[in-house]
């Protein structure tokens, strides 16, 4: 979803490689979807910012809502979008969102083992390794040792249950709130999610306990 | 059942539903994911094709089939996915530690009775 810059001569290149083949393509859909008048130029761009607008602090406020507010988090278990909706998060793209609470039980990991498929609406853009074939045949064939390889280990008697989202669906983890933070802000407990904890690679964790060890 | 059909006569369960708008499957039925290899666009990954799962969830509402999408044909063909749970030891017979799962949500036409 670049928009390249051949038609603004005086923008200065960011890179000197010829375009690739998918490239070349997705520009010559675009130019025949344009000049065919099925779309307009400020749609793309527009759709652009709608998904530049998205990120994971989104996705941290919703967590740290979750964590305070007992009536909020099991809307938000009941249906995500809808509670996700009362933040003003809009679901552009047409999903549901499943949330998965993370429990003494069951740690969660999300994966689109077809594509790309993630939160946008309240992510943003999933990182580069979620896309790559390593992480999404990985997660489902062995969970635990790609964990640890995020530094996540994971006891044998918690179940990791892997979620594929391959349809309309798409999912949120709900991470455990740590351990010391019953006096915490909602604020402050935002800041302790992180976009890896609402996919499951990690746990939320106290930020001073890495500090102190080092 | 004659209480049932009274109950059902001031009611709008006299309503006809189309072919589809009912689930055909309930949650905790035990279902098995088709082994097909259709020619276009479908999002049935190969590794569950023909194992074994229980239905988790019915999604609500009805979603087009997306295989019927993929040729621009999308009228009267909506019908429900299911979450379907799927141990990892169905998918890969030496993983440890059995608990562990999949969850994964497979279209009403991919899915059978077993």
């Amino acid at each position: 979803m670049e928009l390249h810059g051949h038609d603004h001569a005086s923008e200065p290149q960011a890179h000197d490689e010829a375009p690739g083949y998918y490239e070349v393509m997705e520009t010559a859909l675009r130019e025949l979807l344009v000049e065919k008048k099925l779309i307009d130029p400020a749609e793309i761009r527009r759709q652009i910012e709608v998904l530049d607008s998205r990120n994971p602090a989104l996705g941290a406020k919703i967590v740290a809502r979750a964590w305070v507010d007992p009536g909020f988090r099991s809307r938000l278990l009941a249906d995500g979008r809808k509670a996700c909706e009362e933040f003003g998060i809009t679901f552009y793209d047409d999903t549901g969102l499943i949330v998965l609470e993370n429990t003494a039980e069951v740690h969660n990991l999300i994966v689109c083992t077809l594509c790309s498929c993630y939160p946008r609406p309240v992510l943003g853009l999933p990182p580069d390794w979620y896309k790559q074939k390593p992480y999404r045949a990985r997660a489902v064939k062995e969970p635990r040792a790609l964990l640890a390889e995020f530094g996540t280990h994971i006891q044998d008697s918690v179940e990791i249950r892997v979620s594929d989202s391959t349809a309309m669906l798409r999912y949120l983890v709900l991470p455990l709130r740590p351990a010391g933070t019953e006096n915490f802000s909602e604020e402050q407990l935002a800041s302790l999610v992180t976009r890896d904890a609402m996919i499951g690679v990690v746990t939320a964790e106290l930020p001073e306990t890495k500090e102190i060890m080092q | 059942m004659k209480e049932a059909i009274r109950d059902r006569q001031h009611s709008s369960e006299d309503i006809v539903k189309a072919f589809g708008e009912e689930p055909m499957f309930d949650i905790g039925d035990e279902v098995i994911v088709s082994v097909r290899y259709p020619i276009g666009h479908f999002r049935v990954p190969n590794y569950v094709r023909g194992k074994r799962g229980i239905v988790e969830a019915v999604i609500k509402p009805t979603a087009i089939n997306n295989e019927e999408e993929g040729y621009g044909r999308n009228a009267g063909k909506r019908r429900h996915y299911y979450r379907v749970a799927i141990a990892m030891t169905e998918l890969w017979p030496q993983y440890v530690p059995p608990g562990d799962g999949l969850r994964i949500e497979i279209f009403e036409t991919w899915l059978e009775r077993r």
